[in-house]
């Protein structure tokens, strides 16, 4: 790992200042993304500003929200009572993710903020876009099984790998943040971008802005949930696929619906078109099929993941069954 | 008990440090130049309240580990597990992958299990650590480390460490309550002898047994 300048502020407006004023550092909090990547010479930040000591970790019921401070730990969230309780998709999306210790270690906000998984991002000796802006992306014509279908571009076909972020997607979730210019609001599904001409942006975040929480507004969808999440093991990998799905049912009717994918794109993927046509509908095998469908329009595959235009409608079809608890 | 670790002596006048040091002090000098006023007088005037540590300082960190109390010295990239392997010789605690993939290196702090070679020692200012030699109790081993014994919970053994630190918070967070629930929430440490069925018979003879872990 390369040295790098530590400070640790207990202010957060200490913390944006430091952040602001160099462009080569980054906010650490769980650290286990970054130090990976710092360790395998991915990143090389020059100054760490350790936001452990902020105020920010505080899980508070507001009027008609759940404000989760971004210090909050993913096991931490992931068991609360009120977020059991008002967002249990979000719940199921944290225990999908990661391990038991990583879940103790990262936060609401870094969790966000992690970067893709694409094994072309992480080996320094291949080209990849996003890493090294200008040297090419090698999943395009490479081993791309586990990249995306929808959104990408020619410079980068990497995805996101957050659970968290799929669920929070789907239940419409703010990020709050903090940055020189003042606080701002952004809606979740504006807060990660598609690659574009400028896959080395994740986010629409600005240099030395710090996310201080993410606000869920309150909803029907506390029942008919799931969160489905394939991968290559039963536990502790990344998503090939995955379908965070909500329910508000009248009796065996959709009154409204949510529906995300992960594993997809570089963002997490909201269904909105899918989600519109559920409602009214009855909770049927043959209704959460034809929405899949429409979900899956515009998607296309690579060389190696083909397989993903068959798993993922099958996966939201799946997801939508379990949510419904139809058989 | 205060088992006080004196600082570790700056690197000067010692072998390979010393041309070590001078080599990063000659490359630290630009950023020492660009940087003037000094990175303690602009953290003054940033309000940065507490520790600030240029690249090739160390900086002080106190910690308990396994009840011990220590005062040292770290340089800041210095991960808890190299500090508790290399500095505290508690070589317990393993080094598998490194990267957060394997889990030999479970720890606890302030009572969570985490990795400890994905967090920096700086990081954990105040906190509590306990490895897997702070589980017994004197020569009396912890009811996981038994249970590991009587099922043959490990073959190699280098993943054991953290499989019973994991093993012990398991339980302790209420992940135990059946044998998928334990696979689950085990699932952060990988055994490659795969001693897997073994461990998991560990864990549910603790949980069942009801002793306090």
């Amino acid at each position: 790992m390369n040295q790098f300048q530590y400070l640790r502020p207990t202010k957060p407006k200490a913390a944006i200042d430091a952040l602001a004023r160099d462009t080569n550092a980054q906010f650490i909090a769980g650290g286990t993304n970054l130090l990976d990547l710092m360790k395998r010479g991915v990143m090389a930040p020059q100054k760490l500003v350790d936001i452990n000591k902020l105020p920010l970790d505080k899980i508070e019921k507001q009027n008609d929200s759940l404000r989760i401070g971004a210090l909050a730990l993913n096991s931490t969230v992931a068991e609360d009572k009120l977020v059991l309780e008002r967002h249990p998709l979000l719940a199921q999306a944290l225990n999908a993710g990661a391990s038991a210790q990583l879940r103790n270690m990262a936060t609401v906000g870094g969790n966000m903020l992690q970067r893709t998984r694409c094994h072309y991002f992480y080996d320094t000796a291949l080209p990849c876009n996003k890493r090294e802006p200008g040297s090419g992306c090698g999943a395009l014509e490479g081993f791309n099984r586990m990249h995306a279908i929808f959104g990408f571009s020619d410079k980068c076909i990497a995805v996101h790998p957050s659970d968290m972020s799929v669920a929070l997607v789907a239940l419409d979730a703010a990020v709050l943040v903090s940055g020189p210019k003042g606080d701002r609001r952004i809606a979740f599904a504006d807060f990660h971008r598609l690659p574009g001409d400028t896959p080395q942006k994740d986010t629409n975040l600005e240099q030395g802005e710090l996310i201080t929480a993410v606000e869920v507004p309150d909803s029907p969808f506390t029942k008919n949930v799931h969160y489905l999440k394939v991968r290559e093991r039963a536990s502790y990998a990344f998503a090939l696929v995955s379908v965070a799905a909500a329910l508000s049912l009248d009796g065996q009717t959709i009154k409204d619906a949510r529906l995300a994918m992960g594993g997809v794109a570089h963002k997490p993927w909201r269904l909105s078109e899918a989600e519109k046509s559920l409602i009214g509908k009855p909770a049927t095998e043959a209704t959460f099929r034809q929405a899949a469908d429409i979900a899956m329009r515009g998607a296309k595959a690579f060389k190696y993941n083909e397989y993903k235009l068959k798993l993922a409608p099958n996966a939201i079809v799946q997801a939508l069954k379990n949510a419904a608890s139809v058989a | 008990m205060d088992n006080e670790m004196p600082p570790q002596p700056a690197a000067e006048g010692c072998g390979h440090n010393e041309t070590r040091r001078n080599f990063l002090k000659q490359s630290s000098l630009l950023t020492a130049l660009a940087l003037a006023p000094g990175p303690i007088l602009k953290a003054a005037e940033a309000e940065l309240d507490e520790t600030v540590a240029a690249a090739f300082e160390k900086v002080p960190l106190k910690l308990d580990v396994n009840g011990k109390k220590y005062k040292l010295s770290v340089e800041p990239r210095t991960t808890l597990l190299d500090l508790l392997r290399e500095q505290l010789h508690l070589t317990g605690t393993k080094k598998g992958c490194d990267y957060g993939q394997c889990g030999a290196c479970t720890v606890h702090v302030d009572g969570k299990r985490v990795n400890s070679c994905l967090t920096l020692a700086v990081m954990q200012d105040g906190k509590k650590v306990t490895t897997i030699e702070g589980l017994a109790d004197g020569d009396k081993l912890h009811p996981m480390q038994e249970a590991f014994l009587k099922h043959d919970g490990f073959q190699c053994g280098y993943c054991t460490p953290g499989q019973i630190m994991s093993a012990v918070a398991c339980i302790r967070e209420g992940h135990a309550d059946s044998e998928g629930e334990i696979k689950e929430y085990m699932s952060g440490n990988i055994c490659r002898c795969g001693a897997y069925p073994n461990i998991v018979a560990a864990i549910q003879e603790v949980k069942s047994g009801g002793q306090k872990v």
